[in-house]
Order: C-alpha cells, then sequence, then structure tokens
C-alpha cells in the first residue's frame, strides 16, 4: 500500500492536510481489510473464452463482505457505500466507465494505490490527451475510444494544435514501453489506468467526485504535493497555485497569546453544570415540544405539504389561539414573548394588576434595537421620558444600579442603552407576573376551551364585561 | 522568546485544567440518560416538492420566516426566491459573482444577502418595485462563507479570513469584528435570543461569541477536521456540529462539552450542513455522499435517509414551524420532504 502524503501539523496545531485526506483514509482503511489474504475478498483469476480475465472479483463478493465485516445489514447501504468508494476509483468494473458497484456477477478489480486519490491528483488535460492518443495507436478491438472519448480527443487536439507534435511522440513512447510488458500485467494495468481517468474525466452525465467544494479549494494548503502529471510531462508543473490565498497578517505574538490566555482563564472560571443535570434538560425540553414537532406529531388541521392545505399557516397568523397554542405559553415565559397573541393576552393581564408598563417598556427596547441608527437618539430620549425619567407617565422600578447605568448611557444614547434595565424587568415579569399569568383564571380557561372563540375579542376583555 | 515560551506554557496549563473540570463535571453520558426515552420511530420521509430552476450547483438555501418563502443561491450565478408550496420562483436576483458561497432571508422578509469569493457581502431589497441593491458590505479579506440578519439593520457574517463581523446596514460599516478563530470560518448560527451566535471553523473548533461585547466566550473541541455546519439546539442551550471528519456533535453550553458525537462506520463522507426539527429530536445532515442522514440527537442513532440527490446536499433548511425538511444540492435541485 503507497503511503499517502505524510499528516505535518502546523505551529498552531492545525492539520496542513487537506480535509479529503480524511476520508480517503477511511476509504483506504476498507480497502486494506478487503485485500487482506485471509479475510478479505477472494480475488481469482477467471477463464473465459479464449483468454484469462486476471485479477478479480464480482459485484456480489463485494456487497456479502461489507454486510459481513463492515455490520452493513441493508444492501441499500452497501451499495451506496460501495458506489461511493468505486466514484472514488479504489476498485472498479473492468468492463465500463461507469463507476458504480452492482450485486451480481460483474467483474470488479482494485486500483493500484499509485493512482489513488489521496495522492492528490490533478492531472492535466495535457495527459489526458496523451493517454487518449496513445489508445488510438493501440489495434484492439477492445480498447477501442468511446464516443465521448472521441469526441474528448478531437476538442484536446483543437486545443494543443500547436504542442501535438509533442504530444504525439509522448503517446507513442508510453505505447512502445506498455507493449514491451507482459500481457496479463498490461491487462491488468490498462485496466487501473482506464479506471483512473473514469475517476479524472467522468463519462458525461457522470458525478466527478474530484470536483472540490470553492471553499475549500480557495485553501490550496500543499500545492507542492498536488501531482499533475502522469506520464512525466515537465512543462505543465506549477510551483504554485493561482488561488492561493495568503494567510491573514499574524497579529503581534506576545500580544495573541495574552489574549488567549485571558480567553482560557474566562473558560476556565465559568461554572459548569454536572452532565447528569444537562442530560435531563435537554430530555425534559424534547419531551415538551415533541407535540408540537410535526415530524413526530400529526399537526392540526393538517400539514400543508401532505395536504396542500394552507389552513394551519393562516391560523398561525390569525389572532385566533388554539388550545395547543396556549398550552405553550406556559412551558417557559419566553413562549409567551414570542408568540404576539400571548404577549397580547400577557398585556391584559398586566392591565388588569396595573402593572402594563413592565411589558410595554421590555417591547418598546426589543423594538428600538431593530431602528436605524439616525432614530435611536430621539427613541432613547422617548423611553427615557415615558418609563424612566422623573414623574414619568409609565414609571417602571428598575434597580437603583440599573437607573444609574441607565442615566450615564442616555448621555450617548446607543440602541444597547437600556440593556440593564431591561434584564431587570425581564427577570421581574418573568419571576413574579408570569406565574401569576400562568395561574390566572383567564389563562387557565383558555387553556380548558374547546370551543372555538369569536376571532376579534380578547376572551380576557369578554371575561371583564360581565 | 523566553516570554513567549512562558505564555505558551501557561495556555497549556489552562487547557489542562478546562479538560479536567470538564472531566469533572461528565458524571454520566447523554447516551446513558436518555436510556429511558423511548426510540424515535423509524422515519421515512417523501419527497413532497422538488424545485427546478437552477442550471448549476446549489451551494445554500434559507428559509424566510413565513414558513413558505425561501431564497437559495447558486454558481449559475442566481439568487432565486422560491414560493416553495406552489413550486413557483417569486423572484431571480442576478449576482455580480457567480461564486456564491451563501445566502439568507431576513427575518421581516424585505431583505436577502448573498456572498461567496468575492469577499463581500451584498444585501438586496425585495419590496422595490424592481429589486435593488441595499449594501455591498465590503471589509473581509476572505471569502464569505455563511451570512444571517438579525434584522433589517444588522448583519453577521462569517469569513474565510478566520473573521466573523457584524455589520450595520445603514452605514455599510463592521460594528464589531469577532477575533479568535486560526482557521477559516465556516458556517454560523444565531442563538434563540439573538444575544450571541455560535461559529464553526476549518480549525475544527467551534466558539460561542457575545454579540454585543465581541467576546468568545466559550470553545468547544472535539472534531478532528474543519466543521462546516453548525446550529443552536431549540432553547439555545446546546449546539450541533456537522465535519469533514464525517461526525456531528453535539455540545451543551452549561456543560461546557461535548455529549454526543453521531457517527457510524459505514459513514464515510463529510457534513456538508445540517438543520434540526423543531423540537430538536431529529438532526438532518447532508453529506458529501449525496444523502442526508436523520439522526435522533438524543439517543445518537441513525433513524433515516433521505436520497433522491444525484449528487453531493449542500445546504439544509428546517422552515421554523418544523412542517419539513429542505434539502438542496449540486445536482441543481431543492427537495422537500416529510
Amino acid at each position: 500500500m503507497a503511503q499517502p502524503s505524510s499528516c505535518a501539523q502546523s505551529s498552531n496545531g492545525v492539520a496542513d492536510e487537506s480535509p479529503n485526506m480524511l476520508v480517503y483514509r477511511k476509504m483506504e482503511d476498507i480497502i486494506a481489510r478487503m485485500q487482506d489474504e485471509k479475510n478479505g475478498i477472494p480475488i481469482r483469476t477467471v477463464k473465459s473464452f479464449l483468454s484469462k480475465i486476471p485479477s478479480v472479483f464480482s459485484g456480489s463478493d463485494i456487497v456479502q463482505w461489507m454486510q459481513k465485516n463492515l455490520n452493513i445489514e441493508d444492501q441499500v447501504e452497501a451499495l451506496h457505500l460501495g458506489t461511493l468508494m468505486a466514484a472514488h476509483g479504489y476498485f472498479f468494473p473492468i468492463s465500463d466507465h461507469v463507476l458504480m458497484l452492482k450485486d451480481d456477477g460483474t467483474f470488479y478489480r482494485f486500483q493500484t494505490p499509485y493512482f489513488w486519490p489521496s495522492n492528490c491528483w490533478e492531472p492535466e488535460n495535457t495527459d489526458y490527451a496523451v493517454y487518449l492518443c496513445k489508445r488510438t495507436m493501440q489495434n484492439k478491438a477492445r480498447l477501442e475510444l468511446a464516443d465521448y472519448e472521441a469526441e474528448s480527443l478531437a476538442r484536446l487536439q483543437r486545443a494543443f494544435a500547436r504542442k501535438w507534435e509533442f504530444i504525439f511522440m509522448q503517446a507513442e513512447a508510453q505505447a512502445k514501453v506498455d507493449k514491451k510488458r507482459d500481457k496479463i500485467e498490461r491487462k491488468i494495468l490498462d485496466s487501473q489506468e482506464r479506471a483512473f481517468w473514469d475517476v479524472h474525466r467522468p463519462v458525461p452525465g457522470c458525478v466527478n467526485t474530484t470536483e472540490a467544494d470553492i471553499k475549500k479549494s480557495s485553501r490550496m494548503k500543499q500545492p507542492h504535493k498536488t501531482r499533475k502529471s502522469v506520464y512525466g510531462l515537465q512543462n505543465d508543473i506549477r510551483s504554485h497555485s493561482p488561488t492561493h490565498t495568503p494567510a491573514p497578517d499574524a497579529k503581534e505574538p506576545v500580544l495573541l497569546s495574552s489574549l488567549q490566555i485571558q480567553h482560557w482563564q474566562t473558560q476556565l472560571d465559568r461554572h459548569r453544570l454536572k452532565m447528569s443535570k444537562v442530560a435531563e434538560s435537554l430530555l425534559s425540553f424534547s419531551e415538551q415540544y415533541i407535540e408540537y414537532d410535526p415530524f413526530f406529531t400529526t399537526p392540526e388541521p393538517s400539514n400543508p405539504w401532505i395536504s396542500d392545505d394552507v389552513t394551519s399557516w393562516e391560523l398561525e397568523a390569525s389572532k385566533e389561539a388554539g388550545q395547543q397554542r396556549v398550552k405553550r405559553w406556559g412551558f417557559c415565559f419566553d413562549e409567551v414573548l414570542k408568540d404576539p397573541v400571548g404577549r397580547e393576552q400577557f398585556l391584559r393581564f398586566l392591565e388588569s394588576e396595573f402593572s402594563s408598563e413592565n411589558l410595554r417598556f421590555w417591547l418598546a427596547v426589543q423594538e428600538l434595537k431593530k431602528r436605524p441608527i439616525r432614530e435611536v437618539p430621539s427613541r432613547v430620549q422617548e423611553i427615557w421620558d415615558e418609563f424612566l425619567a422623573p414623574g414619568a407617565p409609565s414609571a417602571i422600578n428598575v434597580d437603583s444600579r440599573s437607573y444609574d447605568k441607565t442615566t450615564q448611557n442616555i448621555k450617548d444614547p446607543g440602541r444597547y442603552a437600556f440593556q440593564d434595565a431591561q434584564e431587570h424587568i425581564y427577570k421581574l415579569m418573568k419571576s413574579d407576573s408570569y406565574s401569576r399569568f400562568i395561574r390566572s383564571s383567564a389563562y387557565q380557561e383558555m387553556l380548558q376551551a374547546k370551543k372555538k372563540r369569536n376571532k376579534n375579542i380578547p376572551f380576557f376583555v369578554i371575561k371583564n364585561m360581565k | 522568546m523566553g516570554e513567549m515560551e512562558q505564555m505558551k506554557k501557561e495556555a497549556e496549563a489552562l487547557k489542562t485544567q478546562i479538560e479536567a473540570a470538564r472531566k469533572a463535571a461528565h458524571d454520566t453520558d447523554m447516551a446513558s440518560a436518555a436510556s429511558g426515552v423511548a426510540p424515535a420511530p423509524r422515519v421515512q420521509l417523501k419527497t413532497r416538492r422538488t424545485l427546478k430552476g437552477h442550471l448549476a450547483k446549489i451551494y445554500a438555501m434559507h428559509w424566510c420566516t413565513d414558513n413558505r418563502l425561501m431564497v437559495s443561491a447558486s454558481q449559475d450565478g442566481k439568487l432565486l426566491i422560491w414560493d416553495s408550496h406552489t413550486g413557483n420562483k417569486v423572484n431571480a436576483v442576478p449576482l455580480k459573482s457567480s461564486w456564491v458561497m451563501t445566502c439568507a432571508y431576513a427575518p421581516s422578509g424585505n431583505l436577502v444577502a448573498s456572498g461567496g469569493l468575492d469577499n463581500m457581502c451584498t444585501v438586496y431589497n425585495l419590496k422595490t418595485p424592481v429589486i435593488k441593491t441595499v449594501k455591498e458590505l465590503d471589509a473581509h479579506t476572505g471569502y464569505l462563507s455563511c451570512a444571517r440578519f438579525l434584522s433589517d439593520t444588522e448583519v453577521l457574517t462569517a469569513s474565510g479570513d478566520t473573521t466573523c463581523a457584524l455589520w450595520d446596514l445603514e452605514t455599510g460599516k463592521q460594528k464589531t469584528v469577532f477575533l479568535n478563530h486560526v482557521g477559516d470560518c465556516m458556517c454560523l448560527s444565531l442563538s434563540p435570543d439573538m444575544n450571541s451566535f455560535v461559529s464553526g471553523a476549518c480549525d475544527s473548533l467551534a466558539k460561542l461569541w457575545d454579540i454585543r461585547d465581541g467576546q468568545c466566550k466559550q470553545t468547544f473541541l472535539g472534531h478532528t477536521s474543519d466543521i462546516n455546519a453548525i446550529s443552536f439546539y431549540p432553547g439555545g442551550n446546546a449546539i450541533i456540529t456537522g465535519s469533514d471528519d464525517c461526525t456531528c456533535k453535539m455540545y451543551d453550553l452549561r456543560a461546557d462539552q461535548e455529549l454526543i458525537t453521531y457517527q457510524d462506520a459505514a459513514l464515510n463522507s463529510g457534513v456538508t450542513s445540517l438543520a434540526l426539527s423543531m423540537s430538536g429530536r431529529l438532526i438532518f445532515a447532508g453529506y458529501d455522499d449525496f444523502n442526508c442522514n436523520i439522526w435522533d440527537s438524543l439517543k445518537g442513532e441513525k433513524v433515516g435517509v433521505l436520497s433522491g440527490h444525484d449528487n453531493r446536499v449542500s445546504c439544509t433548511g428546517v422552515p421554523p414551524d418544523g412542517m419539513c425538511v429542505c434539502t438542496g444540492s449540486w445536482d441543481s435541485f431543492l427537495k422537500i420532504w416529510n
């Protein structure tokens, strides 16, 4: 097995190898097991018509091996993984350009490690031209070019018209070398070479597995490790990639370290909850919300994607709060604040307790955060005048620390001028008013309600109108 | 260099102590804690819609808050706004640069944004008679991998220049720059309360940031390769990450450590994207091997597969009401499943 490019660690601990390497290594581990003499796939030479087919195994052999050795029960899963490995070129069907795994008697062969994708191959078109040209020099019918190959060859001849003599000579030289090989060896090498090109120049319509995500390819980490030439054409080896982005300027080293240390210290000092507590909290959250998750509980009246009926969306947008929606408000204070109808009901409740200024302040501050900068100073003044200034019409009760801080903040008004006061009011509403709201008869009645209510009259007002 | 050496030692010592503190809090693991929970039923979803219209690889998609409209970005140089329920294209926004990597829908539904190899985040107004470019946010020195609107006046971006930034849309300037990653930032996710966000980068770390003061509050380790996708768990106390190391992980913010790794021996491709069902119970993770795998987030088991794409799944998204999941692929199609 060829050694893949080594994984060098740079000084800041970031692995230097491309993200694909991890995936290639995983596949290569599986290949190594498949090739194991004792427990691998049995490779044999098959006698056919007038000749022998060396070094092959069938598609079914692969599927069976996978099911037995990789803990894969499902044949579909085995075929999916096998096709993935074939598409990357680790094994290939000997009589087909399309790299996929079939669960039948189709013959497959292993690729030689030289051609593995972990060797960072990026073969140039000049090499492809040499390869196709060489193929036309071989007389055997089975080595005739497929239509798409013939088209590619024609295209390359036009593109490299000036270099064509050179390419032709290279092809001739390669063909000569090939002719000298032992017949069986040639069969194997020819097929492996063809499979290599099937990966890097796939049949039209097939996925090119060598295509890189542009986010990753603009980070060429080891350009000098890339192999560009199969047939040793010197003039195509580049010394650096044109897309290489230089690393951002490193900060003054000592400063960076002291910031890092501060960060680690802060992280060390933070209070950590025990896993058991955290797990419990996540489990109860899930339990609570699972009835609202359309993937688990069929939504009422229906899921618009299945029934094509958009009533569910219309109900969401309406002022009507069905029982399920009302129930959610009881989960936590944030659920009330999230739902416009919840906010409205909570506001009416607070009005009955003469403390609605708290919620109104909180809402005003939320809205302030979304205002355009030029409107912020005047809006800050308005909020101050309404809720916090001495003699304010909707005076709210904040602790002296927040009050002092806010007094300072409004001298240079920004979107977060009321942050401390808002947090204080939030906690107040959450610990005090919210629990009373949930226990209130109005809320309880909404929760029990089974009949549809008149859309435009909020329930709470109906009660007060008695 | 004595001072540098000393600081390095100090940093290492602190990291070791943090690991010890994390271990001390590790009195159980998620799998045991969840052993009493009923397993999620085997999930078999059907394709409800296939949205055809892009002519090249789709790189990103984002749902609008109305649960119907969505925006998708493709290397054919267009942003398409879909009414995904009817399958109609509502709008098409031609992009100056076709190397687009991300797109976002503002919560108000008024604006969309895109960005990519041009290093910029371009914001468009959908409500003017003709779609106009509102701003070009240009200050990053690397590609724009992810963008998210906080409101019609603020945008968060993640960039290949290893920084994230908070922008003011009126001035077009960066208000806060979030510095701490040492690798390209690939993804970000806003907390439900909008006070913080998490980012994943090629340094295999996920970081939690306070939006207001710009500080990195927590760092999560464990992955061995680029983190391509990240999402807050509903409730805001945990996060899920997806990586090129072929695994997804859940980290809890309060326990300050990893809770579960979602992996399978048969899964040999990197995770490109992920989205959570509305309760958080299901994780829809898109992989390089053309499938989207569905994980039970509490038990760590694979409970389903979405196969139907003919190329890599590059983006996934669940709308706010959780009624379906959308996958976008390099095969140029978007599929809606439930």
